[in-house]
């Protein structure tokens, strides 16, 4: 019993980071139907900035405020610089723009960091197991969790309660609508995929003292991720969240129960999820 | 004749690949309602999304008080007052009765912080039912008060021109009612202009000052509602037999 539930609690630690990288995602398919097939990019650089941040600075702290900070400006000028003039053309353009760049963080990371798989430690103070329901349980995981809740709730106060927050809400239900009101949707789209790497970036640095990070951890994330985004729901936050939680423990149990066949019981779950709801667990209509 | 607030001369706009507005000359002058009817498919709304900078014109200018706005986009365009409230309301289900309301005036926001906050009460004021229903979430109102929402949403803009798109469609005669004297007391009292596209030709004749007939993307006739009413092809084809001026 006890095995069970301390799996489930490393489920859901991995689901707090999987809603981390999946709000952004989702946010920003919402609100522009562009998948932004970078944002695994942004996952792993995360991680590897957070590498070398620990060297340099000694601090893990200041690595997940600076790293997350930096990407979030890699995000905004990807966007402006190159998305931004794609406007104009199809979604595929800007789709493939995204899968571009995807490459472009793998290969700077492989050229940078190398091939070999990195971890890091987990911050003094964080770094102990503590005693829970009479065995240990390591503490960072806890703290991930808190964190990701702490997250969830900040967004979903962010996005229900704030005037950015009803325009962000306002795009993702009828973009032309919110372009009619006088809201410059391109700016808030701007700031959406920005804070969507931000996130992305912060999953990286989070997710390294536990999962490691190493090449092709950035598609392997996005693959997850993109799971993520269709079961919970495009562009719906509950959806996310939910979403993320419901992989992050079918993909934790899947590995402990049939370690061979885990990647398969969690597509398994997402088609069952589409054959009862096609546009996934929170998705409104059809677009 | 006073000068025209808003000046539209051979404006051509597609919708998708296919050509819709054929080269449309229309004006609407300060503190007037100009109904525009005609049948569907005429491109009354893609006139009016045109105007708004929804669609982009292909040839043709248009300016607001002298100033040309032809090809600026939607979002700069309702900054320049001139707001739409579109076909079939657009409301948001999922934002209440009052985010729907600042999030018509945020555009103004970093200028004029409170008086957005304060400008609700306009639309309150013109529909007190919005004021009941101001926690409620868009999708739960009825239609009536959907309209209402609709057209309060595109007053937060403060605008100088109303582009409103059948307003009337599927609500009761009352509500229609209450919807045509709000629009008569913000023409008397701000001075606002409004383009009334209708199929509604009854109410629309009741309200309007002038009316321009549409068809297959043209404007085909225009004049006072009297004039129109007097003329034969007018009452055949848009008010039935038996038609008499109300009132
Ligand atoms: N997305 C689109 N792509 C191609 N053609 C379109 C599109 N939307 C509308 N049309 C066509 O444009 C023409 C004008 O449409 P519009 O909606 O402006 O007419 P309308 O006068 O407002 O009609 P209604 O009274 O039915 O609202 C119609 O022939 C319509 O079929
Ligand atoms: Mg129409």
């Amino acid at each position: 019993m006890t095995f069970y539930l301390l799996q489930a609690l490393n489920g859901l630690a991995y689901g707090m980071l999987l809603f981390l990288l999946a709000a952004g995602l989702s946010l920003i398919f919402g609100l522009m139907e562009v998948v932004n097939l970078a944002h695994g990019g942004f996952y792993m650089l995360g991680a590897y900035l957070a590498l070398s941040a620990v060297r340099w600075t000694g601090s893990f702290w200041i690595a997940a405020i600076a790293v997350p900070l930096v990407l979030g400006a890699v995000g905004f000028l990807l966007e402006w610089e190159f998305l931004r003039p794609l406007y104009r053309r199809t979604h595929l353009d800007q789709i493939l723009l995204t899968f571009g760049f995807a490459f472009v963080f793998s290969d700077l990371a492989r050229w940078w960091w190398g091939a070999d798989v990195q971890s890091l430690a987990p911050p003094p103070g964080l770094d102990r197991s503590i005693p829970l329901l009479g065995t240990f349980f390591p503490s960072y995981r806890l703290f991930v969790i808190a964190l990701g809740a702490a997250m969830a709730g900040g967004l979903w106060l962010g996005l229900g309660r704030t005037r950015l927050g009803a325009m962000v809400r306002a795009g993702v239900a009828n973009r032309e609508m919110a372009q009619a009101l006088g809201i410059d949707i391109g700016l808030v789209f701007t700031g959406v995929f920005a804070f969507g790497a931000a996130l992305a970036g912060l999953a990286g640095v989070i997710a390294a003292p536990i999962q490691g990070v190493f090449p092709g951890v950035d598609f392997e994330t996005l693959i997850v991720t993109l799971i993520v985004v269709v079961v919970g729901g495009l562009g719906t936050l509950p959806g996310s969240f939910w979403g993320s939680l419901l992989i992050g423990e079918v993909d934790t149990f899947g590995k402990t129960l049939v370690p061979q066949m885990a990647l398969v019981v969690t597509y398994l779950v997402m088609a069952a999820v589409l054959i009862v709801r096609p546009t996934g667990l929170f998705g409104g209509r059809p677009r | 004749m006073t000068a025209s607030l808003l000046q539209v001369s051979g404006l051509v706009a597609r919708r998708g690949s296919v050509e819709v507005l054929h080269g449309i000359d229309l004006e609407a002058r300060p503190g007037e309602i100009l109904a525009i009817i005609g049948p569907n498919g005429a491109g009354k709304s893609t006139l009016l999304g045109a105007i708004a900078g929804v669609y982009p014109a292909r040839a043709g200018r248009i300016t607001l008080a002298g100033r040309p706005i032809t090809g600026l986009p939607a979002e700069a365009v309702v900054r320049l007052g001139i707001s739409l409230v579109p076909e079939r309301r657009q409301v948001w289900s999922g934002l209440t009765v009052r985010e729907h309301l600042l999030l018509g005036g945020y555009h103004r926001y970093w200028r004029h912080r409170s008086e957005v906050r304060a400008d609700v009460a306009l639309p309150q004021g013109i529909f007190p039912r919005l004021l009941d229903l101001d926690r409620r979430l868009g999708g739960s109102l009825s239609g009536g008060e959907q309209q209402m929402l609709a057209i309060g949403r595109g007053l937060m803009a403060r605008p100088r021109i109303l582009l409103l798109d059948e307003p009337s469609l599927g609500l009761g005669p009352l509500i229609v009612r209450e919807i045509v004297h709000a629009l008569d007391r913000l023409r008397r009292a701000e001075g606002l202009t409004v383009i009334l596209v209708e199929q509604n030709v009854k109410a629309a004749m009741a309200t309007a000052d002038r009316v321009a007939v549409m068809e297959r993307g043209r404007i085909v006739l225009r004049g006072t509602p009297a004039e129109l009413l007097a003329h034969p092809g007018i009452k055949a084809a848009y008010l039935g037999k038996g038609y008499e001026i109300a009132g």
